[in-house]
């Protein structure tokens, strides 16, 4: 991370090298497992970072999201930025 | 009590041997000999059980797990039965075949100890000559490998004036994180306290330092920060509470809350050589013993943080007062908080005594 990965509509983001979104049996439930970190993805966490494939654009998955939920592009792109640059910025998301 | 949750973490002690010899090691002053430490075969079930029971991470500690020759094995079996594999290592005894063969086994994340940021005073507070220059060699190894490097820096008060340098050293090495922990006084650390206890102004100083680096390296460090108790107002939340997400299993198979948990006299704790894993964690006495708030004191129990901090730390509380169960004197509303305090400032005002190096015999 000799740079900080800045997340914008083109941004292709994908899981960081070695962070693992697993299915938790035990839990049942998903979990990012990621170097001294593992967290539990809320619904709507989860629904944006099982988008993020390396090959859906943020505003291929902003597009999606608003088309799903019927929900005004403005505030999805909100949400999904944030959220994607706060997982950037700790090394859990890159592009 | 109801049946307490699953673990989600595994510290895996696979031995007490190691070529440094860090006068605040987290081991216990009774160092294990290899001969009592678990076999290839008992390591392979107990990290299997781990899998059945929940957990989720595996961090492959000691001493320093590169010594034993079967540390791959064991990386390969956790990644079989779906761990996510850390390794904690001083790196001295790495080169570029045994991590490559790691990788191939399934490690995902590597962190590397350093000392100082010089070679004279890493070698110096590490025990070993040489040690700092290999450390180097090896965090280039590491991340060309691929993987995700975090440097563990233990600071206390004869490091930390370089602490600002760690930092750019952590950049200039490509780590992702670095950990700087204040040292935690059990064990070898609490024998050496005097040598390591920072001043108060040591301690705000390398707050700041963290503080600015944290806004200046965000988005390329993460910066993970542990405060020194004795200066603090409430205590950490050890361990996120006794036997509540963690257990620890040092070199011989006794299963811990923490992995100071053994400085605590009178305990008692179980060995996977004579009972499952999951048994001892959700039956065996030592876990039940300060699990919840039951066991708690008044002052804590009756305290609006109690399912936050859950107490604080049972070994420290230990230490410092000879009662496990009373309140962590790193809180500022334990009657001893005080006596800590002062105890912190005198020694830190003090020209710090020669170390105690970690060694077999030497406690």
């Amino acid at each position: 991370m000799s740079t900080r990965t800045l997340i914008g509509e083109a941004s292709v983001p994908r899981l960081g090298p070695h962070v693992k979104l697993r299915f938790d049996k035990q839990r049942d439930q998903w979990i990012v497992l990621a170097p001294e970190r593992l967290f539990v993805p809320d619904s709507v966490a989860l629904e944006i970072i099982r988008r993020c494939d390396g090959v859906a654009t943020v505003a291929a998955i902003v597009d999606a999201l608003a088309a799903a939920y019927k929900a005004p592009r403005d505030t999805i792109l909100r949400d999904v930025s944030t959220l994607l640059q706060d997982l950037a910025d700790k090394g859990i998301m890159t592009e | 009590m109801s049946a307490p949750d699953r673990p989600y973490a595994l510290l895996a002690e696979l031995t007490h041997r190691c070529p440094l010899q860090c006068p605040y090691c987290s081991n216990p002053l009774g160092l294990e000999r290899a001969a009592n430490e678990l076999t290839t075969d008992e390591w392979r079930r107990v990290i299997a059980e781990a899998a059945e029971m929940g957990v989720l991470q595996i961090h492959f500690s000691g001493g320093e797990p590169t010594a034993r020759r079967d540390l791959t094995e064991l990386v390969k079996h956790a990644t079989e039965v779906g761990l996510y594999s850390n390794l904690i290592t001083a790196g001295v005894l790495l080169d570029g075949a045994r991590l490559e063969a790691l990788v191939g086994a399934g490690l995902e994340h590597v962190q590397l100890s350093f000392q100082d940021s010089e070679a004279a005073g890493a070698d110096r507070i590490g025990g070993y000559r040489g040690g700092h220059a290999k450390k180097l060699d090896v965090a280039k190894l590491v991340r060309a490998a691929g993987l995700p490097l975090t440097l563990n820096l233990v600071v206390h008060r004869q490091n930390l004036p370089h602490l600002g340098d760690l930092l750019d050293m952590a950049v200039a090495l490509d780590a992702q994180r670095v950990e700087i922990a204040h040292v935690q006084y059990y064990g070898w650390a609490l024998k050496n306290r005097a040598a390591l206890m920072p001043s108060r102004a040591q301690l705000d100083e390398a707050t700041q330092t963290v503080e600015a680096a944290r806004r200046r390296l965000k988005g390329i460090l993460v910066i993970d920060y542990v405060v020194p108790d004795y200066y603090a107002r409430r205590p950490k939340s050890c361990m996120g509470g006794w036997g509540r997400q963690f257990l620890n299993i040092s070199p011989s198979g006794k299963v811990l809350p923490c992995h100071a948990a053994e400085t605590i006299a009178g305990f008692t704790f179980d060995s996977v050589r004579e009972r499952s894993l999951a048994d001892i964690w959700e039956n065996s006495e030592a876990f039940n013993r300060f699990r919840g708030t039951d066991w708690m004191p008044e002052l804590c129990r009756s305290c609006d943080r109690r399912e936050i901090d859950w107490g604080g730390c049972r070994c420290q509380a230990f230490a410092l007062t000879g009662n496990a169960a009373a309140t962590d004197p790193a809180c500022a509303l334990s009657p001893d908080h005080a006596a800590l305090v002062d105890l912190a400032e005198v020694e830190s005002g003090s020209a710090p005594p020669d170390f105690v190096y970690r060694r077999i015999g030497a406690a």
